[in-house]
């Protein structure tokens, strides 16, 4: 746009049209309507658009053919007398005028054609693209090293053309042969070993006769055969989409059997310009042809036989493009060119080989005897036998074998002491035969017994199976089996109890379960009464009979089942009615014996803990790593079953780690819920009174020691006395089998748990204390530490719920506070903080801390009001599990004091601002004694 | 060869200051060199993740798509890929030339803290603040992760990974290490919530800063402590610490505004190099060169060795 004023005209440079500047008065003028907005020609004639594709060039009359007139011309101009002067109708004829403009299939403006165009460079690397283009596993993946040209020529060339190379010539030495013509077409420029067209063969022997003596050439220009292995899964022979012959139409006419490489590179090397007519559009193999296209018969790429060669010829002898395939006549004529030399410097330091390499010797391939016959023929099997033994040796005599003697053993019979006997070594020690004669007398004696004894018993099972299938009145079938199979399970011993707790064919009725159980243990025991003795005597005779048989048949069907059945299934992952949840079977110890080592800096075997952990199969893949465990189906951490909804799930029991034993009992404890486990007792049952006391005494020790960070000690302390309590009530469900003894003074549970139990009311204190500290100093650190010790006590929390549903984060979107609000919520509830923004241009501000402070107190809320709904949660569940415990009251009124201590922190909160350390001492020391 | 190795020189530490980038992306909350730290990532709280050339200042790449602040990144071995976590819990993995999402996982149910490629960029580790660490596989499309490694108590703050080892500092104090050749869990308790954790350069020791203003370097093996330094200040923030390029110092960022350098060996401290008034929120070390990166409030500082001369003396 101009500017108005005539002075800065010279300055201003102005691009585009600038608009009409508008007349004072004048309307603005309407924009053109929609209707009226057409398309003209230079004469003014109306366009019209054909379709998508054509651009839009029109042909005839409005879609038609012809005039507006109709099929005749407008104007009929008769040729009768210039006929002489036009002889020869070009193409240019019948074209339109469009079709010589600028942009038509045949311009008429002069351009330069590629022949005259400067590219004798970009020859030389379009053919080592062009190699490299046919080698590569996708053809065409070379075009994006094209648009990165080198600045110059490379050190090969240049060594090349200073020993006397020059571009389009070959490499090597300088041969002497006739000239052959180089350009068979004089359109065409062919470079390199481009096939020579089918009129021109017979033109060499007229120019064999003008060869001078001393005259020599330099060798043809040719692409080597490359023998690329086959690497990728196309078919044979099959070519992806070639650009060249996609984007330049395909030139290969002709299949050259003997040369599958060069095939593409002879047309490789033809010259682009020869296809020069053809719209540009991609084609190829498998791909369809395009609209413009007219020519379809070369899309499937059919195969005649006129492509191929029929008769063996050399076809041009004298270039070397046969290698080592070349036949034998064309080698031994090249012989006598071997004194060719290099007409160009040799280098320094080089020079020809006097004798050719010593070929290596090749020996033909054994002679066949004459009357060798290549087929092979059976004799016929014949088993020994008594009767037949004549004729075995008849037939083995025929086959040139001689006869075994029927004394000795043949050679395969044989074992290895008895061919050592035969060679005449001494016998071993022992003359061991097999495993059982290692044995010493003893232990064969015993191995009798055992096997005599199980005899016996199988033989009383059989019989006593028997009697009961006589006795019942369903016929058994199949009773000898069910003394066999129930042997197997009494003799299986250890494994069957702990089978059958996998198996339970009355699950249903736990009354019959248990005496099945016992009918299985009593058999395992080899008792004859087995089955009388676990019958309920209240029963009428004609249940115990059923019951009878249904147990023999139960005894029967689970061996079978554990064969067959548990192949075809699996056990289901989540069993929804078991009380039992999985739990890692090794975890992380006790922590206090951990930071007492961190104390004394005794860093090593006291703070480390090993486990066997499995990484998953295809992690251990990306990671290039052997699968440590390549038999294991298992991922992390291997896993036991332990009670759900039991806190101590997450408490890091010594006895897990000391004790792997007792894993395999407490994996049994469901089975055996019984009436017995009330009547354990634990060890918090007698030393809960000292325990207490020399608790209370350790954290005034602590606390006197030191005075600042005492808050956390003393609530894990609260809690700890309120878990002698609930601790006696189930930890009689993980540990049942363990005796008190093993499970030493150490069995305190971590720390995490009491955070995870109570952190509300610990981090309520600490962080109102800190608050207010951080109040009355500076803003940015008080809450800081705040933050954090409550992020982790509601960490912690997280953890310790993962067993349950996974509850919502605990920041929930307040609608009152705008988003700056969230944040601050999210980063305050975990980890320790992110550094504050110090730099202006961040969007969020600092927050005003009475607001944060506001917020955090809601969530305390929050918080609290969830542990007390788990609790009382739990408390139900404890309730439902362990009726009739004497010790129920009891924790029902330590929990409703704990939430009375909490409620009483919750007014701490409100309370005087500045708690000095030594008040909130105080404060603690009398908690635990109010609860006593 | 023929040539004898030229004399060691003493190791300098960085302490001049080259460059200032202003990222202009709020709070720069990490700062991360690339492989072979002629980059660096810087990860803003305005969302986005940005590609620097540090020595020239130049900013080279924005990359945003994440819903939340970014708190970590790493770069691929080649140079081809990104990933980066946030405080949306999703994982994502960039294109470098493009600037395109190319996955974006989800399954972390908090934050994500820290993340970390493996050596051949196959694998991304996620370490989060809902204490499970995810290996997610850059090379199917499976929106699982591949394993979850869910043993920590609290907060993943730190993952590093080797060759065949991924370590992971948690807010419960303990320092995993899980050896994916041997099949075992080595975790060691430092008691005090975990900042960062890295690996020494011949990956025979572990350095562990955690919130008692201590950095300890613990023998990979055995666990036994080999180190302590002290004399910074960590008390309540995620902070960064990392071993120097030859491994002769230990590094480590303070909430006095201050780098501090300890020598590795004797413990004490070299230097106390004063970056501002704020807290040095995250730290990155070249991988060969004595360049440090420091990151303070919304802007990242280069440091060099005092000999150091910009090469062109172009800006």
């Amino acid at each position: 746009m101009a500017a108005l004023d005539s002075d800065s005209d010279e300055d201003l440079v102005s691009y585009g049209t600038g608009l009409e500047p508008l007349e004072e008065g004048e309307r603005p003028k309407k924009p053109i309507p929609l209707q009226d907005q057409t398309v003209r020609d230079e004469k003014g004639r109306y366009k019209r658009f054909h379709g998508a594709f054509s651009g839009g060039f029109s042909a005839g009359y409005f879609n038609t053919v012809g005039s507006k007139e109709g099929w005749t011309p407008s104007s009929f101009v008769s040729s009768r007398q210039n006929r002489a002067d036009k002889s020869v109708l070009g193409p240019e004829d019948f074209m339109d005028e469009e079709d010589l403009s600028e942009f038509g299939i045949a311009p008429k403006a002069i351009v330069t054609t590629d022949d005259f165009a400067s590219k004798t460079k970009d020859r030389i690397r379009e053919k080592a693209r062009q190699l490299a283009a046919a080698t590569a596993p996708i053809p065409g993946a070379t075009l994006l090293d094209d648009l990165i040209t080198p600045a110059k020529l490379s050190v090969g060339f240049e060594l090349l053309r200073k020993m006397g190379w020059k571009e389009g010539q070959g490499i090597g030495p300088r041969v002497k042969r006739k000239p052959r013509r180089q350009k068979p077409d004089p359109g065409v420029k062919i470079y390199g070993c481009a096939l020579p067209p089918g009129g021109s063969e017979g033109s060499e022997e007229e120019d064999d006769d003008y060869v001078p003596e001393n005259v020599t050439f330099a060798p043809k220009d040719v692409t080597p055969v490359d023998f690329t292995p086959k690497d990728n899964v196309h078919g044979l022979a099959y070519k992806g989409l070639d650009p060249h012959q996609a984007l330049f139409g395909t030139s290969g006419e002709h299949f050259n059997l003997f040369g599958g490489g060069p095939q593409g590179t002879s047309n490789l090397l033809g010259e682009i310009g020869v296809n020069k007519g053809r719209k540009l559009g991609i084609s190829g193999q498998a791909f369809g042809v395009g609209a413009l296209e007219e020519e379809d018969d070369d899309i499937y790429a059919t195969e005649t036989l006129s492509k191929y060669d029929t008769i063996l010829k050399d076809e041009e002898p004298g270039d070397g493009l046969y290698g080592w395939t070349a036949p034998r006549q064309y080698k031994s004529q090249k012989e006598p060119e071997k004194d060719l030399r290099y007409i160009g410097k040799i280098l320094d330091g080089f020079s020809l080989a006097s004798k050719p390499l010593s070929s290596k010797k090749t020996y033909p391939p054994p002679e066949l005897p004459k009357d060798y016959r290549p087929v092979h023929y059976f004799r016929p099997v014949v088993a020994a036998t008594s009767e037949n033994s004549r004729l075995l040796q008849v037939l083995s005599e025929s086959a040139g074998k001689p006869v075994p003697d029927p004394g000795t053993l043949s050679r395969h019979q044989l074992n290895a002491s008895k061919r050592g006997e035969l060679l005449g070594e001494t016998p071993v020690q022992g003359s061991a035969t097999s495993v059982l004669e290692f044995l010493s007398q003893k232990d064969k004696e015993r191995i009798k017994e055992m096997k005599h004894a199980t005899d016996l018993k199988a033989a009383q099972l059989r019989a006593r199976s028997l009697a009961q299938a006589a006795s019942s009145s369903r016929p058994q079938p199949s009773s000898p089996d069910v003394g066999h199979c129930s042997w197997r399970v009494a003799s299986s011993g250890g494994t069957a109890t702990t089978k059958a707790s996998n198996f339970k064919p009355f699950a249903k009725d736990p009354e019959k379960q248990k005496r099945y159980e016992e009918f299985l243990v009593n058999m395992k025991r080899g008792q004859k009464d087995a089955l009388e003795r676990c019958l309920d005597p209240s029963m009428t005779e004609w249940e115990r009979g059923r019951e009878r048989d249904e147990f023999a048949r139960a005894a029967l069907l689970y061996v079978s089942s554990h064969s067959t059945l548990s192949s075809r299934f699996t056990h289901a992952k989540e069993e929804d009615d078991s009380d039992q949840v999985e739990v890692p079977r090794d975890q992380e110890n006790d922590v206090n014996d951990k930071q007492s080592a961190v104390k004394m800096k005794m860093f090593g075997k006291l703070t480390r803990d090993t486990f066997e952990w499995h990484p998953d199969k295809l992690l251990c893949k990306r990671f290039n790593v052997p699968d440590p465990y390549p038999d294991s189906t298992l991922v992390g951490l291997p896993r036991v079953k332990r009670d759900k909804y039991s806190v101590f799930n997450f408490l890091t029991l010594p006895e897990a780690t000391s004790l792997p034993t007792t894993q395999a009992s407490s994996e049994k404890v469901p089975q055996h819920q019984g009436p017995e486990k009330s009547r354990k007792s634990s060890r918090w049952d007698t030393s809960k009174q000292e325990k207490k006391e020399d608790s209370i005494s350790e954290f005034l020790s602590l606390a006197r020691s030191k005075v600042g960070p005492p808050k956390r000690e003393s609530s894990t302390l609260v809690i700890k006395e309120e878990e002698h309590v609930t601790e006696s009530l189930s930890n009689k469900t993980v540990n049942k089998d363990v005796d008190s003894q093993t499970e030493g003074e150490g069995s305190r549970p971590s720390m995490d748990l009491f955070k995870a139990i109570f952190a509300s009311s610990s981090d309520e204190k600490s962080s109102s204390s800190a608050d207010e500290q951080g109040d009355s100093e500076d803003d940015q650190a008080g809450p800081g530490e705040a933050d954090f010790k409550s992020s982790q006590a509601t960490d912690s929390v997280e953890t310790s719920s993962v067993a349950r549903a996974s509850e919502p984060a605990p920041q929930e979107p307040a609608p009152s506070f705008p988003i700056q609000k969230l944040q601050i919520d999210e980063r305050e509830a975990f980890g320790p903080r992110l550094p504050p923004v110090f730099c202006p241009n961040v969007r969020q501000t600092l927050e005003a801390p009475q607001k944060e402070k506001h917020k955090k107190n809601k969530e305390k809320h929050k918080t609290k009001k969830e542990h007390r709904r788990r609790k009382e949660k739990k408390k139900k569940h404890r309730k439902h599990k362990h009726k009739g415990k004497q010790k129920n009251k009891k924790s029902e009124k330590s929990s409703s004091s704990e939430s009375t201590d909490s409620s009483d922190s919750q007014s701490d909160e409100e309370g005087p601002a500045d708690l000095s350390p030594q008040e909130l001492l105080k404060r603690l020391k009398s908690l635990p004694l109010r609860r006593q | 060869m023929a040539f004898p190795e030229p004399k060691p020189r003493g190791p300098e530490l960085p302490q001049k200051r080259v460059k200032t980038l202003d990222c202009g992306q709020g709070a720069v909350r990490a700062v991360r060199f690339n492989v072979d730290g002629n980059y660096c990532l810087t990860c803003g709280s305005d969302k986005t993740l940005k590609l620097w050339n540090p020595l020239r200042g130049t900013l080279l790449r924005t990359y945003s798509g994440h819903g939340y602040e970014v708190l970590d990144a790493a770069g691929s071995f080649d140079n081809s890929s990104l990933c980066s976590g946030g405080g949306d819990k999703a994982v994502v993995l960039w294109d470098v030339a493009s600037g395109q999402v190319v996955r974006k996982f989800r399954g972390h149910a908090g934050k994500v803290n820290t993340v970390q490629f493996n050596e051949e960029a196959t694998v991304i580790l996620s370490g989060s603040i809902d204490s499970s660490i995810r290996c997610w596989d850059c090379r199917s499309r499976r929106p699982e992760p591949v394993q979850t490694l869910d043993e920590a108590r609290d907060g993943i703050s730190s993952v590093k990974v080797s060759d065949h080892e991924v370590l992971a500092g948690s807010v419960d104090g303990r320092v995993r290490r899980y050896d994916l050749r041997m099949g075992q869990l080595f975790s060691d308790y430092v008691g005090s919530p975990i900042t960062c954790t890295c690996f020494s350069r011949d990956g025979q020791c572990t350095l562990v800063s955690s919130l008692d203003s201590t950095l300890r370097l613990l023998d990979k093996d055995t666990g036994e402590l080999l180190g302590e330094y002290t004399g910074h200040k960590n008390q309540e923030y995620k902070l960064d610490c990392c071993l120097s390029e030859r491994d002769t110092h230990v590094v480590s960022c303070s909430e006095d505004g201050k780098v501090y350098f300890w020598d590795l060996v004797e413990g004490a401290l070299a230097l106390a190099l004063p970056v501002g008034p704020g807290v040095v929120q995250s730290l990155a070390y070249h991988p060969t060169e004595p360049c440090l990166l420091t990151a303070m409030g919304g802007s990242v500082q280069c440091w060099r060795e005092e000999a150091y001369e910009a090469e062109g003396g172009s800006s």
